[in-house]
């Protein structure tokens, strides 16, 4: 099981903005009459956009209370599920697979890169606070390996030195262009392709 | 190798485009309502025929399956929910459905839909896809604009809606069960079976849960006849599997092959070989993290599908092909996944919750050299404490690798691990609570 704790420092109030209110309402309405607690998951995920890719405390007795559900049971799936972040994150978010299939094509020099460029250990602001990063678990990008997450995006087909460029890219504020640092198609078998050829470049 | 015309995903690398036109050029939404005219039994028939088993693991066949939805709707709906929570390591096929051919997926719901008597379908992604899933859902869209979902959806009468809800980064609720308390908003935690979903589901409702591939081949395999599929790979595993090859080979990468295919062609020929030859090949693990990984003796002759690999002792599982060369340290790989396993494991049961915490530090301690002999024996008695002693799958999911690592490499376990246990060496150690265990004159 992992292990989650919520921040120390926490928020007095939360409440959702009118953007957010109207995405709720939205994904509500996807799910059965009375069944609104199914959508405690997706408006966890909105209350963490809106407030700098963390949860408190107060916007889970908030989503509680809009989703007419006891504290406790948002409580239980926030602390369930990985990607919901107890405490501040960076601006930047960067989750570095690790898990054996990227283990074993080098995943040690993306963390190394983060080490160097961001923070000594996980979960730690670098020093201009934009930017954290953590080992996660297989994102099930396995034939583009190693790779890496920040925020929504993959970058894949790294290695230490492309992982250093990215991070200085995104140390400036830029945002780099997701998909594979190689230059391949997707998940093709890159100059060695034996399927669909007549369809190539079609 | 299996013929282009006869692979079902033409866009596996999305040189066409996934959008509705391009889609629509490639076959998918024609003759949807000639389909689905013929009746729920024809289709049910026609899936029987084809020997179509579902993709996501198990194997389970999906014609039996959907059969087992009530044949009559009574006071409660019936649910379609689609698998997307791809978590397995080395397992990356569902991915590039979603994105790139995401109309086979639609139109697949329909049909399915209509022979279990849904009306509503969700398709449950995994959190990390986020992306993915904003092409799935710009593809929804799509659909519902040309009407070919929604009411009388493409003309056959039938209404369905489709909704994407997405996880938050949990393996477990790939198991159908911890899938559906997922969906209602709960921790994903697997339910006791019986009562099975296809009775008592989603909101306690009749569902069907298939994996993303298997409904995605099923619109081919409606259009192109059930008997087509059965003529591809053997008796019982049958069609065409997309197969995820990574690791140590010199093209990882994603392909369409037949069942059967043997291994060795699927890494020499599509992956492009072994790093280092095929010599220098140390073991495979052929059907994601969950399956017992294969030496490489046996992987000369291997062909690829459920029930030659259970002959092995292993299985296709995903077919996540992951490859581990004589450069890796194995017991090193089998720890990190034992490390995914503890981070996993859900906590509902005891034997699972600790047993893999348990393998893992015993595994890293067994790597490095420091565990003493008897720690061997004692390891595989935890993975036998484990699997069928919990609630879901899991058990065996991180028991297996494991039990795979001491089936065939325990020779290098015992080679790096050769001290006696603490109680005959009589070492001192303080901060031990059982010191007294140790006490020379005990």
């Amino acid at each position: 099981m992992s292990l989650k704790r919520p921040s120390k420092d926490q928020p007095e109030n939360f409440e959702f903005n009118s953007s957010s209110i109207e995405a709720a309402n939205q994904i509500i309405s996807k799910y059965p009459k009375g069944k609104q607690q199914s959508a405690v998951m997706a408006l966890l995920y909105i209350a963490q956009k809106q407030n700098d890719n963390w949860i408190p405390l107060a916007a889970m007795k908030y989503i509680g209370k809009f989703l007419d559900m006891p504290y406790i049971k948002v409580y239980e799936v926030a602390t369930f599920y990985s990607m919901y972040n107890l405490s501040p994150v960076g601006k930047y978010f960067i989750q570095v697979c690790t898990t054996t299939p990227c283990m074993i094509r080098g995943a040690n020099q993306l963390v190394e890169a983060c080490k160097e460029k961001i923070s000594e250990n996980e979960s730690e602001l670098s020093s201009d606070k934009s930017c954290s990063w953590m080992e996660v678990e297989c994102l099930g990008a396995c034939v583009n390996a190693p790779m890496m997450q920040i925020n929504d995006e993959y970058y894949e087909d790294l290695n230490k030195d492309k992982t250093l460029k990215i991070l200085d890219k995104i140390l400036n504020g830029e945002i780099p262009k997701p998909g594979s640092y190689r230059g391949r198609t997707n998940n093709e078998p890159e100059n060695n392709r034996k399927t669909l050829m007549d369809l190539k470049n079609a | 190798m299996l013929k282009d015309k006869d692979r079902i995903f033409q866009n596996l690398y999305n040189d066409l485009g996934s959008d509705l036109a391009s889609s629509q050029k490639r076959g998918d939404w024609v003759n949807t309502k000639e389909i689905t005219d013929k009746g729920r039994d024809w289709i049910i028939d026609e899936i029987k025929n084809s020997q179509l088993r579902g993709r996501g693991g198990a194997g389970f066949p999906t014609g039996l399956k959907w059969s087992f939805a009530p044949k009559e709707v009574g006071s409660r709906p019936h649910y379609l929910i689609i698998n997307a929570d791809e978590s397995e390591p080395g397992t990356c096929k569902d991915r590039d459905i979603l994105r790139f051919e995401p109309h086979k997926l639609i139109e697949g719901c329909l049909i399915a839909s209509f022979a279990v008597q849904a009306h509503v379908c969700y398709i449950y992604i995994r959190g990390e896809y986020f992306v993915d899933g904003q092409k799935l859902q710009a593809a929804i869209d799509e659909a519902y604009k040309k009407n070919l979902i929604g009411k009388n959806a493409a003309g056959t009468g039938w209404d369905l809606d489709i909704y994407i809800h997405y996880g938050a980064g949990a393996y477990i609720c790939g198991e159908e069960t911890a899938l559906l308390e997922s969906i209602e908003g709960k921790k994903g935690q697997p339910r006791l079976k019986p009562p099975f979903p296809a009775l008592i589901g989603l909101y306690g409702c009749p569902t069907i849960i298939n994996n993303v591939e298997t409904i995605a081949v099923v619109p081919t395999i409606l259009k192109r006849g059930g008997k087509w599929f059965a003529s591809l790979g053997r008796e019982k595993n049958t069609g065409t599997k997309i197969f995820c090859i990574s690791g140590n080979v010199n093209n990882p990468c994603n392909v369409e092959e037949e069942m059967n295919i043997p291994l060795k062609e699927l890494i020499e020929v599509h992956a492009g070989g072994v790093v280092g030859g095929w010599d220098n090949l140390q073991a495979v693990i052929p059907g994601g993290s969950s399956m017992p990984l294969i030496p490489k003796e046996k992987c000369e002759t291997l062909t690829m599908d459920f029930d030659s690999l259970m002959a092995q002792k292993s299985g296709l599982g995903t077919a996540g092909v992951v490859v581990i060369n004589k450069d890796q340290d194995i017991i090193k790989c089998m720890a990190r996944i034992a490390r995914f396993y503890k981070h996993e494991s859900c906590g509902q049961c005891t034997p699972c919750r600790e047993g893999s915490g348990w393998m893992w530090r015993m595994l890293e301690r067994m790597a490095k050299g420091e565990a003493s002999r008897d720690e061997i024996d004692m390891l595989g008695d935890v993975t036998n404490q484990i699997a069928g002693h919990t609630i879901c799958a899991f058990g065996e999911g991180s028991s297996w690798p494991i039990q795979g690592l001491l089936r065939h490499f325990s020779k290098e376990i015992k080679r790096r691990n050769k001290f006696d246990p603490i109680v005959k060496e009589h070492k001192d150690i303080p901060y031990l609570v059982d010191q007294h265990l140790l006490d020379k004159n005990g």
